[in-house]
């Protein structure tokens, strides 16, 4: 997937992921300007894999993502709260029972 | 995360839409005063008063042009060094500075002020920068004292900034806390090497140290009593530490590291005061650094006219890689 490249010289935003080592999910890293997505990856590794910090990486344009509002994060989150019980610690009569 | 939420203002208002846009204002305020409150951090969309954002952009985008024109007085001595290792660190530890500049300016954007703006504001002499880069380095053993004290004094500076509220600005310093160390110790070694060499290489550190020791100490930023944004920035835990408590600290690194590189530091006034268990040093010309930052020190004007020289010699890359990119996808999209 590539963005609207702008008509302009201004280079659109990625996001970029990287995956420290293998058995490790890609974490976000920061972002970047690219005009497409192979020279994203480039900038990428120069910019966020100068001391081996990275076995694979990835770019996502910026406005490809789609996030929570922050503003409605009390309501959006509402649902676990008070829900201890989907923790192991909320059962405490299982206390010293070996290997539970 | 560089997206954001831009919300555009119409012209007029009904009482009911005046009312929710107060309302909305007060619960972001109460939000944000919890969140500092809490010491915890606030993040590129939440809701922040206007004048935290505006303090915010000004100071992520200082910091990186300092990291950018910081990029040149040591581009200088590349082709100089004296060895085929001292040039690949010295262009090692440029490419960083280049690096920082990046991390800092993706920090500022994510407040909603764009890359090429800040860019533009730095090269039209709009945008102010670190007044050490102003000035001039020269001999190689000034890589030294750079890399030690002006690297020391940004490292002592920058790891409180770790902590600061602003998430992304937080984030980026942690990135490049981790990569200043090897530039502050490879100046060290630098100096070492010197010190330990001929007379007339230890008198070249000595000369570098002197150079750069009073600039270094003023990197801190003016005398507590003559900051006036200091206070203000500590309430928002952007800034976690005074600038004279950041100085004094400094000073007396410098006090016990330069015992081992058996030189001495320019100052005849440096002590340990044993009532406020603080190191003081003498008095800095205060006059020479607001001059410097005015754009009158030694290498401002060259040093500007180098950046847009750079920008324009890079305009063809930047249209080619664009026009390439279009292409590109214009292809994909006929195909």
């Amino acid at each position: 997937m590539s963005p609207e490249t702008p008509a302009g010289n201004v280079w659109p935003i990625w996001e970029v992921f990287v995956r420290s080592s293998r058995g490790l999910s890609h974490v976000h890293a920061g972002s970047l300007h690219a005009p497409d997505a192979a020279m994203a990856l480039r900038n990428a590794r120069d910019l966020y894999t100068r001391r081996n910090e990275g076995v694979s990486i990835w770019v996502v344009p910026a406005d490809a993502i789609a996030s929570s509002d922050p503003d409605a994060k009390g309501a959006f989150f509402e649902s676990p709260q008070g829900k201890d019980y989907r923790h192991a610690t909320y059962y405490t009569k299982s206390e010293g029972v070996k290997h539970l | 995360m560089a997206t954001q939420t831009l919300q555009s203002v119409p012209a007029e208002l009904t009482p009911e839409q005046l009312e929710e846009a107060a309302r909305h204002e007060a619960e972001g305020q109460a939000y944000f005063d919890r969140v500092m409150a809490e010491d915890s951090r606030i993040e590129p969309r939440d809701w922040m008063p206007a004048a935290y954002r505006k303090t915010l952009i000004r100071q992520i985008s200082q910091h990186a042009h300092s990291e950018i024109i910081g990029m040149q007085p040591e581009a200088n001595w590349i082709s100089r060094a004296p060895s085929l290792k001292r040039k690949a660190i010295l262009m090692a530890k440029v490419q960083d500075e280049a690096g920082h500049g990046l991390y800092l300016y993706s920090a500022a954007e994510t407040l909603g002020q764009p890359r090429d703006q800040m860019m533009q504001d730095l090269m039209d002499g709009k945008a102010k920068y670190s007044s050490i880069f102003n000035y001039p380095a020269r001999t190689w053993a000034d890589m030294g004292a750079i890399g030690w004290m002006v690297d020391g004094a940004a490292i002592a500076n920058q790891v409180p900034l770790c902590r600061a509220s602003f998430g992304p600005y937080g984030r980026a310093m942690v990135r490049v806390c981790k990569e200043e160390s090897f530039h502050q110790r490879q100046g060290f070694e630098i100096l070492l090497e010197l010190s330990h060499g001929t007379p007339e290489q230890k008198q070249m550190a000595q000369e570098a140290v002197n150079r750069w020791y009073a600039p270094a100490l003023m990197m801190f930023g003016p005398p507590d009593d003559d900051s006036p944004n200091s206070k203000q920035s500590m309430a928002w835990n952007i800034k976690r530490f005074s600038n004279d408590e950041l100085r004094n600290r400094f000073v007396g690194m410098m006090m016990e590291q330069v015992k081992v590189l058996d030189l001495t530091l320019p100052d005849k006034d440096i002590r340990f005061n044993e009532e406020t268990k603080k190191w003081e040093h003498g008095p800095l010309d205060w006059d020479e650094f607001h001059e410097v930052l005015k754009g009158r020190g030694p290498c401002n004007a060259q040093r500007l006219e180098r950046r847009r020289e750079a920008h324009e010699n890079g305009t063809w890359v930047r249209e080619a890689a664009a026009a390439y990119a279009r292409k590109q996808a214009e292809k994909e999209s006929a195909a």
